[in-house]
């Protein structure tokens, strides 16, 4: 069950519309190393993780990139509001704006529309932590490369939240990880898989 | 004015919230992160009471009035406006 609640995790408020600039940040909702995929991940693996600690970390971080897809999508609503139809062709939003005139609909920069093909909710503890890790690097990755490509403080500043968050949940995944490895045979990891052995919890 | 003062009080202690949940979530016998978020939580109370006096229902179960759904009266958090 979730509670809605009527604002943003970290204002958005941005005075200057740039469809150009919002045809990049689209790619944070729904590219590859986007918003939405890291809270579907997350959220589709929580079930048949084992350590209680690990399973409530997927549940938290999860929800909060739902806040964070929504942070996402206030941006490239900000700008593009208010755009005049020449606007809009020069900037090369016309492309956009055939399919879903201003509206928020999850694709990658590149046009590709979401798919869940790029996570994985793999069953087994070590895959799933490691690939969350990754996950969250890929991210930072993708706010540092938007961050040199734009200079409005007023998108900046969200941004390097967002950004800042991935750190933050790296860190966290970390601890989950060592976590479950303390829980596992030292000598072999892979002795058994707890998600799916059971009766070796 | 007065209203983003109260929004900026909400997101503050919402978002130190935010923070010692997750570091409970992995750290759940840390005596000094439980009391702090027992403190945020009064805080965050707090706030999210004196923001709704002044600009309406932040979570929709506390919608108070019954003549009108006063969920859908002010704007949506992503117009930016409050």
């Amino acid at each position: 069950m979730w509670n809605y609640e009527k604002r943003l995790q970290y204002p958005v408020k941005i005075s200057q519309p740039n469809p150009a600039i919002a045809q990049i940040i689209i790619t944070q909702f729904g590219g590859p190393d986007g918003e939405l995929a890291a809270s579907m991940r997350y959220l589709s693996q929580r079930y048949t993780m084992p350590y209680k600690e690990c399973a409530g970390l997927l549940t938290d971080i999860g929800t909060e990139e739902l806040a964070h897809m929504e942070m996402i999508c206030a941006i490239v609503y900000q700008l593009t509001k208010n755009l005049s139809m020449e606007e809009i062709k020069k900037s090369g939003f016309d492309k956009y704006y055939v399919d879903h005139t201003t509206a928020l609909w999850p694709q990658a920069a590149s046009g590709t529309p979401f798919t869940a093909t790029v996570f994985q909710s793999k069953g087994d503890v070590i895959t799933d932590l490691m690939e969350d890790l990754a996950a969250e690097q890929k991210a930072r990755t993708t706010y540092d490369n938007i961050l040199r490509l734009i200079d409005d403080p007023e998108i900046c500043d969200p941004i390097r939240f967002l950004r800042e968050r991935e750190i933050v949940h790296y860190q966290r995944f970390g601890e989950a990880l060592r976590i479950a490895q303390e829980r596992l045979d030292s000598k072999n990891f892979y002795a058994i898989n707890p998600e799916f052995d059971k009766k070796c919890n | 004015m007065k209203r983003s003062k109260l929004r900026h009080n909400v997101d503050v202690a919402s978002f130190a919230l935010d923070e010692v949940k997750l570091f409970l979530d992995t750290h759940p016998c840390d005596q000094e992160a439980l009391k702090k978020y027992h403190l945020f939580v009064d805080m965050r109370m707090n706030a999210v009471e004196e923001y709704e006096k002044e600009c309406g229902p932040l979570l929709v179960e506390h919608v108070k009035s019954y003549d009108y759904w006063q969920w859908i009266n002010e704007p949506w958090p992503w117009e930016g406006d409050c």
